[in-house]
């Protein structure tokens, strides 16, 4: 682990610590504008968690010390999630401990405990809630980890870092698998971070929630740590798909000064891929439970087919 | 041989015998202390468990050394049994110590008076299924394997029907021991074929025959029966989801954990060191056979409501899980690529280690619940978090290992398993090359599955609030319970934890049976696990759990020191809905409804919904295994035709039974004539 490697790690813990939660603001607001409506300020995200950090905690008589554990696990398994996916510097001694699959099995950790916390207080919301997110949660691991999967064929490499610099490297050759894989990667993306045609973040309907039925029981400190999860989960998200499929400006081990340069770049590519997920959410519109899974099996079959791809036409 | 060598001269196999003779006599010391309880729950079971301990250790001392055979004169004059202790089998003999001595401590404080068979009877049947599944990993000859093999299921048969006064309970041991039996038939065959018209049915003279494609492809196919009939995989799983919920919990861990675990040893055995070649398409054999299985398991499992059947369902997905790992095994090395067979067949022996340790940790925590509530039904469960939060913290580590979550033991042998699936490309035959993405698509499906799976059983059982009254009388497990649970569950973090080391043992079986290991290449990387090279993939469990734990820690420490800790408690919020009760939860059947919708075709289901009139609405819903009726039933109905037709000879009257001897006596006669 050289000292540069150090930096960067630090430096991407904060900068995802940090500029997850301007994310959710800036996704918000787009979404907001695009709908005619009028635009929360920038920086509410913040404002929110701090209210809550300053709130007690109301806990219901009977949650056991799961519901209490569960999103300080959520948090811990999210921020190692930010921590291992390159999006400043490829340079990173996290991401050693935890290749691409090790990344997907995070993210199933992290949906377990808040699933299994949603059961603890026994209301029927919550419960509902856990049902429905291992139900979305089954159908989009397996998608995912093709995504990842594609991307490890092409790089002959689980880690995430390898595929980075081999995606980064390449020359601007067209990959049919990786633009299967792209599609794929997206639907996984807006199911697993509770986005439109999957979920809404913004209604506590009790027939169409997901997240919000899981977290429902949540106040105080508890439910400021599982909302920044969630921005840092969209942030985790974010970086995968632009480390996967944009991974140009990604600093590399041997070029310390790039890691200036990455962070703009970063933000730049961030920005626009909030952009879009707004413009993706307002242009469709929530479907049924019951079609998500045949959505997710789509996304599915797609990342399956891009592997076939791969092995067909590129190797 | 000049008498006998006194203990100084003892090699580890004479060491293993003298532990198995041990247990045999633990065994039959039960039989003294028929209806002593307290004798036979604090002493006999409690010394099982450390001769456990103790074969555990000679075993991993046995994993390292050259092979060892001994020739014991027991059974038949001119038939000795012949005794073998080399890695692959001292690698099996160290699971089935490892996890016996940790149902053994745990049946020490589980059985209670009065409940069927006697006390020292159980223990003599217990003492002795540990020591014929013993026996099956060390035999080195048809004969004495198939003696272990057959003690092995009629023990297990008997300690299946303890309770035999419920007919329900006979019938799932009389299942179980039908297909024991069947596939049995099909292992001797196996058998028959592999010593190839010599006569000679030793191991030894098995490895030296050279086999055509053709007999080595039928004996594969026999193997494929009578382990699969043992192991559980599809079409001959169907005793398996009755004879686990009907023994009691440590039969039923130990049956899950081990005995099915015998079952992938006989394949492996036969697979790659009594057969001289490996065919490609045997490997697509298993990995179908397996797949399927592991698939079909899984989905059941997520709608089960009887706890132990769903543990049932969860076995046979994780064995189905482990035939595709050893058909993948069978791919690479009929092609001779050494260092991918060796990738694949770590993972499989990875995995049986590691499901050896967590199911048998989740049989006893739903045999801890059973004693404290009576229930098996999820139905009746819920909240147990509170009563019995020992089980509760025990089973959630076994949960998170089933359900391959990382840093947990179940989810290193699933990356290792979806490591080799990746690094496939390069098989010479374009087929299978596009057949394996979607195979490594299926695991991930099946591990995400698991999942839900897990979600379901430990949610319902041990969270929420209480389904019935009673369950707030419900106590936690007791000192012995404790103490067998616990072993089992430091076992599984350490599996999950140091893969490295625990690699380092199963190098030397990979070694025996595709001659190459990963031993060398993991231990060059410190605390990383990197089955190829560190570029490609690496995962490090120990850092991985420090960087949640640190985290953790910092947010959690943050919070208090920037803001507060302040808490109360109140009633539930639930969208301000205040007559909530315990029956409002999602019960197992709810919780199993989107899998029952999504998979519809995988079961047969009669569904009986109730008319807006009914005065009294009742929802029913029944979930049946296709297999009973396409395959079973119609199996069943042939047999009794037949044997009404059989029937139709006995008329009961003596003349007509006089007449047949008479038939008879001219037949032969004509015969002797010719």
């Amino acid at each position: 682990m050289t000292i540069y490697g150090a930096i960067s790690q630090v430096l991407e813990i904060a900068i995802a610590l940090t500029l997850a939660p301007l994310l959710t603001g800036w996704v918000n607001q787009w979404r907001a504008w695009l709908q005619n409506k009028s635009a929360p300020p920038l920086l509410q995200p913040y404002r929110l968690l701090h209210k809550l950090f300053n709130k007690e905690s109301l806990l219901a008589e009977h949650a056991s010390p799961l519901f209490r554990v569960a999103p300080y696990i959520v948090f811990g398994c999210m921020t190692l999630a930010c921590s291992i996916i390159p999006s400043l510097s490829t340079d990173l001694p996290l991401s050693l401990a935890a290749d691409a699959i090790a990344l997907v099995g995070l993210f199933a950790l992290a949906r377990v405990f808040i699933s299994l916390a949603a059961m603890d207080v026994g209301t029927p919301f919550g419960t509902m809630g856990a049902r429905r997110e291992m139900l979305i949660g089954f159908l989009a691991e397996p998608a995912l980890l093709m995504v990842f999967f594609s991307a490890s064929m092409i790089s002959k490499s689980t880690s995430l870092a390898t595929i980075v610099e081999t995606l980064a490297h390449r020359d601007l050759a067209i990959y049919p698998s990786l633009a299967f894989a792209g599609v794929a990667f997206t639907i996984v993306s807006l199911a697993e971070n509770a986005r439109v045609p999957v979920d809404n973040p913004a209604t506590h309907l009790e027939l169409t929630m997901v997240h919000e039925a899981l977290i429902l029981e949540y106040s105080g400190r508890h439910l400021a740590l599982l909302e920044w999860a969630a921005s840092l989960k969209l942030f985790a998200y974010s970086c995968a798909g632009l480390a996967l499929f944009f991974p140009w400006g990604i600093a590399e081990a041997h070029a310390p000064l790039e890691l200036v340069l990455a962070l703009p770049a970063l933000v730049g590519k961030l920005a626009l891929g909030g952009m879009s997920l707004a413009v993706l959410e307002t242009l469709s519109a929530k479907m049924r439970i019951f079609r998500v899974p045949e959505f997710l099996a789509t996304a599915f079959l797609l990342a399956v087919m891009g592997l076939l791809v791969h092995i067909l036409l590129e190797s | 041989m000049t008498g006998v060598p006194g203990p100084a001269q003892w090699v580890l196999l004479d060491w293993v015998m003298v532990l198995l003779a041990a247990w045999l006599m633990v065994g039959v010391a039960g039989v003294f202390a028929l209806r002593r309880f307290t004798l036979v729950a604090q002493w006999l079971f409690p010394i099982g468990g450390a001769i456990a301990v103790a074969l555990f250790a000679v075993a991993l001392a046995g994993v390292f050394a050259p092979p060892q055979v001994a020739v014991l004169a027991i059974g038949l004059p001119t038939l000795p049994f012949h005794l073998r202790l080399d890695s692959l089998s001292a690698f099996f003999l160290m699971v089935i110590g490892a996890t016996a001595a940790g149902v053994s401590a745990f049946a020490a404080g589980y059985f209670r008076k009065g409940e069927g068979t006697p006390p020292g009877l159980m223990c003599l049947q217990y003492h002795i299924f540990l020591a014929a599944m013993a026996g099956v990993v060390l035999a080195d000859d048809a004969y004495a394997f198939m003696v272990m093999w057959e003690t092995m299921a009629l023990s297990s048969f008997f300690l299946v029907t303890t309770n035999h006064r419920i007919a329900e309970i006979r019938r799932a041991g009389y299942l179980y021991l039908l297909v024991a039996h069947i596939g049995a038939i099909g292992i001797l065959l196996c058998f028959g074929v592999l010593q190839a018209n010599t006569g000679d049915y030793t191991f030894a003279n098995m490895r030296a025959q050279h086999l055509s494609p053709f007999w080595a492809s039928v004996a594969f196919g026999l193997a494929v029966f009578g382990f699969g009939a043992k192991a559980g995989i599809v079409p001959l799983h169907i005793w398996l989801p009755e004879a686990h919920p009907a023994a009691p919990s440590p039969v039923s861990a130990l049956m899950s954990a081990v005995m099915l675990k015998t079952a992938v040893y006989g394949m492996l055995r036969v697979c790659f060191d009594l057969l001289p070649m490996q065919l490609w398409w045997w490997g697509v054999v298993l990995l179908a056979l397996g797949l399927a299985s592991a698939l079909f398991g899984v989905v059941f499992a997520a709608v089960q409501s009887d706890m132990k059947r769903l543990l049932a369902y969860s076995s046979i997905e994780n064995i189905g899980l482990l035939y595709a790992g050893i058909g993948l095994t069978v791919v690479f090395s009929a092609y001779s690529m050494k260092a991918m067979a060796a990738l694949a067949l770590t993972a499989s022996l990875y995995h049986v280690a590691s499901h050896a340790l967590f199911k048998s940790l989740l049989f006893l925590s739903t045999g801890a619940v059973l004693h404290a509530t009576a229930e098996r039904n999820l139905g009746k469960l819920g909240g147990l978090i509170r009563y019995m939060p020992w089980v509760a913290w025990a089973t959630l580590v076994g949960v998170l290992a089933s359900a391959g979550l990382p840093p947990f033991s179940g989810f290193v042998s699933e990356w290792l398993l979806l490591q080799s699936f990746l690094f496939t490309p390069g098989l010479p035959d374009p087929f299978l090359n596009m057949l394996i993405p979607v195979v490594a698509a299926l695991i991930a499906l099946v591990g995400a599955l698991a999942g839900y799976t897990m979600v379901k059983f430990f949610g319902v059982v041990f969270l929420g609030q209480p389904r019935e009254p009673k369950l707030a009388q419900a106590h936690d497990a007791g000192p012995w319970e404790r103490r067998g649970m616990l072993w089992l569950l430091l076992g599984t973090v350490a599996l999950g934890l140091f893969p490295i080391q625990f690699i380092q043992l199963i190098d030397p079986v990979t070694q025996q049976l595709v001659a190459a290991g990963l031993g060398a290449t993991v231990a060059t990387n410190g605390w990383l696990l990197a089955p190829t090279a560190i570029e490609r993939a690496s995962y490090g469990p120990v850092i991985f759990l420090l960087g949640v734990a640190a985290s953790y820690a910092l947010a959690f420490g943050l919070v208090r020191r920037l803001y507060h800790g302040r808490m109360r408690r109140g009633a539930p919020w639930d969208c301000g809905y205040p007559w909530q009760t315990a029956r409002m939860q999602d019960t197992a059947e709810g919780f199993g409804q989107p899998i029952r919708q999504i998979f519809e075709p995988f079961f047969r289901m009669r569904r009986e919904l109730p008319t807006p009139f009914d005065a009294q609405p009742r929802y029913r819903v029944s979930v049946e295994d296709h297999f009973w009726h396409w395959l079973y039933l119609p199996i069943a109905a042939v047999v009794m035709r037949i044997a009404r037709l059989i029937g139709l000879l006995q008329q009961g009257r003596i003349s007509i039974y006089l007449m047949y001897s008479f038939v008879t006596l001219l037949a032969l006669l004509l015969l002797v004539r010719r």
